[in-house]
């Protein structure tokens, strides 16, 4: 009796340390949902935008049992590639993003507005496999990563059809309503990104964008081996600030919003935090590209030696 | 002349006919037609149910013993009283806690129970005398004088669903009303940790009403436990990075079945479970423990405790058929090399457990092999892993996981210790009382956001099974809630269960996707060029007869003149 009193107590000690640590951010888990929504082989760059986040995400420390990946063409097993199964980011190939244990969960024509929406709010028919699905709850931290061709409040998908940022906007209402985030950030690379965030009225949300209204954004480098654009340059400066980047650093989100400025990218990137309730220096790169558990002792300890003789009592 | 006022006539009647086919036949037609199909929703109920109302009514027995009332207060007994007590959350939520308490005298077995020589055997007897229905309480009031208790304990809390109080005679206590007057605050006390507390319910509604960080424990504790859910997997691991060194031999079925199923089939009101368990071979932690000359040990600090999951949960398999949430509980043996491995807390002092947990996932516990064997053994050695003491922690895991668990008791408490199922009757009942709340608010919010939704967007397609299911999770809802009133705490659970589940289905109908936004300059864009040619030919004819007619009437006015 005197042991449990004793680990009580301790219990209680424990309590002070840990919850402050549970204060500070309110998620318990952290998802990722990357989208490339263009074909066709000289869209290569889209391709490697998104691995290259999906990557660095990997790298972190989310598992692939909770990202959602949709690449809407293959290029590494492209009857173009001159280098199968490889898809580069930095010309003369010194980064290879595909690597060897890359898991597409939507793939080729599969990546359409339709699923798109239906993973973002949930309502997927029945027999969808768990690893289709974006089983978030409202302690999930989310980051949504999207990238492609896009105009002034549209974004196309598979050339082919597009999703509008009203769309947009009503399926993270939706989302909000049935609790499936804590917070999200929202990270868009295509011509006049900063559209696609304009309409966006739920909480907790954060956007960035590769270029405001009424600008491109524009592609890196060429390699001459390949034979198409690599990268784009916001991703590609965005790439280049998460390589250095590990699990246990403190980087925030105001170091996130100063990377490719307009003399690098050409384009200037544009963010919104209006709907974040948290201050955005407050918050940290990992919250979101990361999985950093929280953690706590366990002090008590159920006695089980004796159950045969317990059961006999009764 | 005259052919060709008929022909003028005859082209009049036509347009005149045209016109009307138009717009009496074809309007209609044209906006049945493009009409989605929305069955009908149960809208008037629906608005209802945002405002959440609820009662939580408990039935409580208080029991004197002998020596703690005098005679002619033992005349008044038996009495029964009802506290009702309000709890506004905010606006749109109001809860009731109601108390039916009924005050008796001992009968002379329970007497003979009270006299046993400590607590536990008196809980014990005193459960064989009588079962308390689920939701329900008995507290036993025992004179100050008794050696039921130790010294600085005046509650003792049982396994099932009793309490042992001991209060301080009150000389003064002439009647009654006095006396329950002075025992009134330790009873409230009592209850608010065996039954339902404010804070609890609170927790529960995290759902409805995003409440500002106030309490930082409670926050705490809501994020740790598992939302409410159907059903759990919970997966157990062994992780051996060093089979050249270690057989391992766990016996997962027969442990699970003894220490793990009872506490499973006690929740089974609550949720179903499946259990299954794998081994990982060189499976390693990630994060490399520093020796310490001081224990001749090697030891991981609380704060690199974070980044072990991670690489581990990359390889650990999962159930793919449901999207039931997983609780994993992993048993890491360290290598030859890396042993004995110990947990130092904050205050770089050993855990004993040697486990931590992390919040929604599930725990990991290191045990240490070297014991079993000599510096001189041959390897690889085979070792029986002790299941008793391993399934102990992640037992008391699995309670703080599945929110079983929450706050430590005030001071002067003494809690029982849970027995073999791992699950005091009263820790269930308050689990039960949290659930079935948590459940009516999670359903009502997804009901009324639904409603919400299919009123906004007009052009969604309501089929008839959504519309069944919308109605049958508001029959649930409404009698979980008149089943809670009535303090019936098993079925206010089932009907909330239904409740939920019929209101996830509706809301997650894969049919409900609205991708029917059309902008307006789009409409005009499929509009125009359909009806514009059919129209302009008609309004044009239309003017031409109007301005006719008018023209008629003029000379027909001049030639009156």
């Amino acid at each position: 009796m005197k042991n449990n009193y004793m680990y009580c107590v301790l219990f209680c000690l424990f309590y002070q340390n840990t919850a402050g640590q549970f204060f500070s951010s309110g998620h318990t888990n952290n998802w990722a949902v990357l989208v490339c929504t263009s074909r066709f082989w000289f869209n290569y760059r889209h391709v490697a935008n998104s691995l290259s986040v999906y990557r660095s995400v990997k790298r972190l420390g989310i598992p692939d049992s909770h990202i959602v990946l949709m690449l809407a063409d293959d290029m590494a097993c492209n009857h173009r590639n001159p280098k199968p199964a490889t898809v580069f980011s930095h010309k003369n190939m010194e980064l290879n993003v595909y690597g060897d244990d890359v898991e597409v969960d939507y793939r080729g024509y599969e990546v359409t507005v339709e699923n798109f929406l239906r993973v973002l709010t949930g309502r997927l028919p029945p027999s969808t496999p768990r690893s289709k699905r974006l089983l978030s709850d409202d302690r999930s931290n989310i980051l949504i990563y999207l990238t492609g061709h896009g105009g002034n409040g549209f974004l196309k998908f598979q050339d082919s059809e597009e999703i509008s940022n009203v769309e947009l906007a009503d399926a993270f209402e939706q989302m909000w309503q049935k609790r499936r985030y804590n917070e999200l950030l929202f990270i868009i690379d295509t011509c006049q990104g900063a559209s696609m965030y304009e309409r966006f009225y739920s909480p907790n949300i954060m956007a960035l964008a590769s270029s405001q209204v009424g600008e491109d954004s524009l592609s890196h480098q060429p390699d001459l081996a390949i034979g198409v654009h690599l990268m784009d340059r916001y991703t590609f400066y965005l790439l280049e600030f998460l390589e250095d980047i590990h699990p246990a650093s403190k980087a925030n989100m105001n170091d996130l919003f100063k990377v490719c400025p307009k003399s690098q990218c050409v384009s200037t990137p544009g963010h919104r935090t209006d709907l974040f309730q948290r201050d955005p220096g407050s918050v940290l790169i990992t919250d979101f590209f990361g999985s950093v558990r929280k953690v706590e002792i366990t002090t008590e300890v159920v006695n089980l030696t004796n159950p045969i003789e317990q059961v006999d009592e009764r | 002349m005259a052919t060709a006022e008929v022909e003028r006539q005859r082209g009049q009647l036509a347009a005149l006919s045209i016109a009307a086919v138009v717009i009496i036949v074809g309007v209609p037609l044209w906006w049945k037609t493009t009409e989605t199909y929305r069955a009908w929703l149960p809208v008037s109920q629906i608005r209802e149910l945002a405002k959440l109302q609820l009662q939580l009514s408990a039935d409580v027995e208080v029991v004197f013993a002998r020596g703690t009332v005098t005679p002619e207060q033992q005349k008044k007994m038996p009495l029964t009283q009802t506290q009702e007590e309000d709890h506004a959350v905010d606006e749109d939520t109001a809860l009731k806690y109601k108390y039916e308490t009924k005050y008796r005298t001992a009968t002379i077995m329970e007497e003979d129970a009270l006299n046993k020589p400590n607590a536990a055997e008196a809980d014990l007897s005193l459960h064989v005398l009588s079962e308390s229905p689920c939701g329900s309480l008995v507290i036993y009031v025992i004179p100050e004088s008794s050696s039921l208790l130790p010294e600085d304990v005046k509650v003792y809390i049982g396994q099932r669903r009793t309490a042992l109080l001991r209060v301080p005679q009150m000389r003064t206590a002439k009647t009654l009303e006095q006396l329950l007057h002075h025992l009134q605050p330790h009873i409230k006390q009592v209850l608010r940790v065996m039954s339902f507390s404010r804070a609890d319910i609170t927790a529960a509604l995290s759902d409805r009403v995003r409440f500002h960080p106030g309490n930082k424990e409670s926050i705490a504790d809501s994020m740790r436990a598992f939302k409410s859910s159907p059903g759990y997997e919970i997966t157990f691991s062994l992780l051996n990075p060093d089979p050249k060194s270690h057989r391992l031999h766990w016996d997962i079925e027969g442990a699970a079945q003894t220490y793990i199923q009872p506490l499973l089939t006690k929740m089974s009101p609550v949720a179903n479970f499946s259990i299954d368990s794998q081994t990982l071979h060189y499976a390693m932690l990630g994060v490399n423990p520093r020796f310490d000359n001081t224990r001749s040990a090697y030891m991981l600090n609380a704060d690199s405790l974070a980044h072990v999951i991670n690489p581990v949960e990359a390889r650990l398999g999962s159930n793919a058929a449901s999207s039931n949430p997983v609780l994993n509980f992993l048993l890491y043996v360290p290598d030859a090399y890396h042993s004995p491995l110990y947990i130092q807390d904050q205050n770089k002092r050993e855990v004993p457990s040697n486990a931590f947990h992390s919040p929604r996932w599930g725990g990991i516990m290191v045990y240490n092999v070297d014991s079993y064997y000599g510096p001189e053994t041959e390897f690889p050695v085979d070792i029986n892993i002790n299941m008793a003491k391993v399934m102990g922690v992640f037992l008391a895991q699995l309670r703080l996981l599945l929110g079983v668990q929450s706050s430590p008791p005030p001071p002067g408490f003494l809690v029982a210790p849970c027995g073999s199922t791992g699950l005091a009757d009263w820790e269930l009942d308050r689990l039960m009382w949290s659930r079935s709340v948590e459940n009516i608010a999670t359903a009502t919010t997804t009901i009324t956001s639904l409603a919400q939704l299919l009123d906004q967007i007009g052009n969604i397609v309501i089929n008839d099974n959504i519309a069944e299911q919308v109605s049958s999770a508001v029959t649930s809802l409404q009698l979980a809630v008149a089943e809670l009133e009535a303090g019936n705490l098993k079925f206010a659970l089932q009907f909330s269960k239904e409740a939920i589940q019929a209101s996830e289905k509706a809301f997650f109908d894969p049919s409900l996707l609205h991708l029917l936004y059309f902008p307006d300059d789009q409409k005009f864009a499929i509009y125009i060029p359909l009806f514009l040619p059919m129209c302009v030919p008609i309004l044009l004819s239309l003017i031409k007869i109007a301005s006719e007619a008018r023209q008629k009437r003029r000379e027909k006015q001049a030639k009156k003149d």
